[in-house]
């Protein structure tokens, strides 16, 4: 630094001193960060940055072409709502200290390592993107899919595009008793006027008009006051038009006194289920639940043994369970198997017990029975200059305010190692200045934001012929066809 | 920064749809008070309009931060008006729950009963507290003038942009 000031012509002494304390100012001290996913857990850990460090940059790398993750990717078609942070993100976007690079696939077209020389920090915010898998006969018979790939399917998500679910019988049963399990029942069984005019995709729209599920059981290994859905969704379960809940009174019978104590969200939740079980419906309910063509319930203490095959033996037909009674209570209640054993009928089973984190680069620590990157409030333990936020940092659970604060605290400790010079800033870093020729030399070609809002534009043109806010492209090749890359 | 520049995505949604998601209109007013509307936030397209009501948002650093809002106007687009980090994530639509204030105890039984939804919303909200409300969901009325709006803490620490908290 000092050594450039030496070949400048004389210029009066302020316009120099304003001139060197600029040079000192942008080029030195403006720190290069770059974030790996573009989720809610990338996106909220660069606003953040962003607005508490007037010189940062913050680049956003995706491996796909189309930004947002799970906003996109993961909320179901008939939750748009949910889906107006993608606003948000896309002022973030917008700011001239942020640029988002998609189809770039951190660990194979260019490694964290490479992206270490290149940034003072980067943030692993990558997600999970994979499934736990119930480790039981027959998982992969045909018929048998992980909740997520089915999401994925009627998301549009390009590796899930081909997933060809069957639909042709009666009753379906979903493993697990989250939100993703209450989604995919209530995409199983919602009419379809109401689903068209949602952003799910047009292939699995036409699947589904086909579709002969009329029944879908949530089976779970514990009981009633460990389920994993949370009220709203619940709620809109019990009110899903021309469908009738079922609940077994005796899996709820004095369940209205032990959870007296328990702390509200529970305590409102279980009240729900208990009243929809146990008390007598309204007319209007009383009489929309006799004329439904549809139903749904939930069952309790009941873990998968095996999925049974048809006579061809390719095709799931039903599930051997086990009976279970619980040990201890509460959140932290075991289900233990009481040698008991039933079997359910079905053609269709969704596993829905999780989603799981995928190592990202052979030099990234993992911790593969948790699934998440060991660290410690998102320092990432031995490795300095990366951190985590989001679900490869704590698992994969919870709404996006728990991202949302989790990403804010993340980058509370990247801001604290600035300040206190853990990331060195007198090394001057290239950012995306050395990334992209890496890039070039191998042949990708990041999609910028605004490539992404040339595909957004046509997504939405083409939702509009159909009456919905978009119709999704589920093909990379066609996304890059259309920006012309 | 992004969290007050989507104000003005939600604002005109907020304007049409109001807090609950159905149709209101704006109370006509016979009078405006001289208060100022403060262009600092210039994507906010609409003008706030209503008498004067005076609140102090307490941020995640415990910096107390007086502002003067209008009758009719929500908390989320107050608080996102003067540059105060409440996200909003859904924009007003009961769909998270990131908007989630606390408000002055003596004044937080003065508000309206929230509607399930709302309750279903703090349901997620963590530290939920007996005062706890979304902001997207208060309603500014004169009944409110002096009320404290307290937003969560949800990181370790906010001190790093060289901000020296005053005791309070």
């Amino acid at each position: 630094m000092g050594s450039s000031c030496v070949c400048w012509k004389w210029r009066s002494p302020l316009r120099r001193l304003a001139g060197f304390s600029r040079l000192l100012s942008t080029a030195a001290l403006a720190p290069q960060i770059c974030v790996v996913g573009s989720g809610p857990a990338g996106f909220y850990t660069a606003q953040h940055l962003l607005k508490h460090h007037r010189l940062a940059r913050v680049d956003i790398y995706e491996k796909l072409p189309v930004p947002f993750g799970l906003v996109r990717f993961g909320v179901a078609p008939d939750h748009p709502e949910v889906k107006n942070v993608i606003n948000t993100f896309t002022q973030t976007a917008h700011s001239d200290r942020c640029s988002y690079y998609g189809n770039v696939t951190i660990g194979k077209d260019v490694t964290v390592k490479e992206l270490q020389q290149a940034y003072h920090a980067v943030v692993l915010s990558y997600g999970a993107e994979d499934n736990r898998i119930l480790g039981i006969p027959g998982e992969n018979l045909s018929g048998v899919y992980s909740a997520r790939a089915f999401v994925g399917w009627y998301n549009g998500l390009p590796e899930n595009r081909d997933l060809k679910p069957d639909l042709s019988s009666e009753t379906a049963v979903v493993l697990g008793q989250g939100n993703v399990a209450l989604d995919v029942a209530r995409v199983l069984l919602s009419p379809l006027d109401i689903l068209r005019k949602t952003d799910i995709t047009e292939g699995s729209l036409a699947a589904i008009a086909c579709s002969k599920v009329k029944r879908v059981w949530l089976v779970g290994r514990r009981g009633p006051l460990q389920v994993a859905f949370t009220i709203k969704e619940l709620r809109e379960m019990i009110n899903l038009p021309d469908t009738r809940p079922l609940l077994a009174p005796a899996d709820f019978t004095g369940l209205g006194d032990v959870i007296k104590d328990v702390p509200r969200p529970r305590k409102r939740l279980t009240e729900l289920m208990v009243k929809s079980a146990l008390e007598k419906p309204g007319e209007k309910e009383a009489g929309r639940w006799a004329s439904a063509t549809k139903e749904w319930g939930l069952k309790f203490r009941r873990s998968p043994l095996e999925v049974l095959s048809a006579a061809d033996g390719k095709q799931a037909r039903g599930i051997r369970i086990a009976v279970t009674r619980l040990e201890g209570s509460g959140e932290s209640a075991r289900a233990v198997p009481t040698g008991e054993v039933e079997e359910l009928e079905c053609g269709l089973i969704l596993s829905s017990i999780g989603y799981r984190s995928l190592p990202l680069d052979s030099a990234i620590p993992f911790d593969p029975k948790l699934g998440i990157i060991p660290n410690s409030l998102g320092r990432v333990q031995g490795e300095p200059g990366l951190y985590c936020s989001g679900w490869v940092k704590r698992g994969p659970t919870g709404v996006i305010i728990t991202t949302m604060n989790d990403s804010f605290d993340t980058a509370q400790s990247v801001l604290e190692d600035l300040q206190t010079g853990v990331l060195n800033l007198s090394s001057s870093k290239e950012g995306f200045k050395s990334v992209r020729s890496i890039l070039h030399s191998r042949g990708v070609h990041p999609v910028t934001f605004s490539d992404w809002e040339k595909i957004d534009a046509a997504e939405v043109a083409r939702g509009k012929l159909a009456g919905k806010p978009r119709e999704k492209i589920v093909d990379p090749q066609e996304m890059l066809q259309l920006i012309n890359h | 920064m992004a969290a007050s520049v989507a104000a003005g995505g939600g604002a005109v949604t907020r304007l049409l749809l109001g807090a609950a998601g159905g149709l209101r209109l704006r109370p006509a007013r016979g009078f405006r008070t001289a208060g100022v509307f403060q262009a600092e936030d210039e994507s906010c397209t609409a003008e706030p309009v209503g008498d004067i009501v005076n609140v102090v948002f307490i941020d995640r650093s415990g910096r107390r931060i007086p502002v003067q809002g209008h009758v009719g106007e929500d908390v989320l687009r107050l608080a996102q008006r003067h540059n105060i980090e409440l996200e909003g994530a859904c924009e007003a639509s009961l769909a998270c729950s990131t908007c989630h204030v606390y408000v002055s105890q003596e004044l937080v039984d003065k508000l309206p009963v929230p509607d399930e939804r709302e309750e279903d919303m703090l349901d997620l909200a963590p530290q939920l507290q007996e005062n706890s409300r979304l902001g997207c969901q208060i309603i500014l009325t004169k009944e409110l003038e002096g009320a404290e709006f307290t937003l969560p803490k949800i990181t370790r620490n906010f001190y790093v942009d060289g901000h020296v908290p005053k005791p309070h």
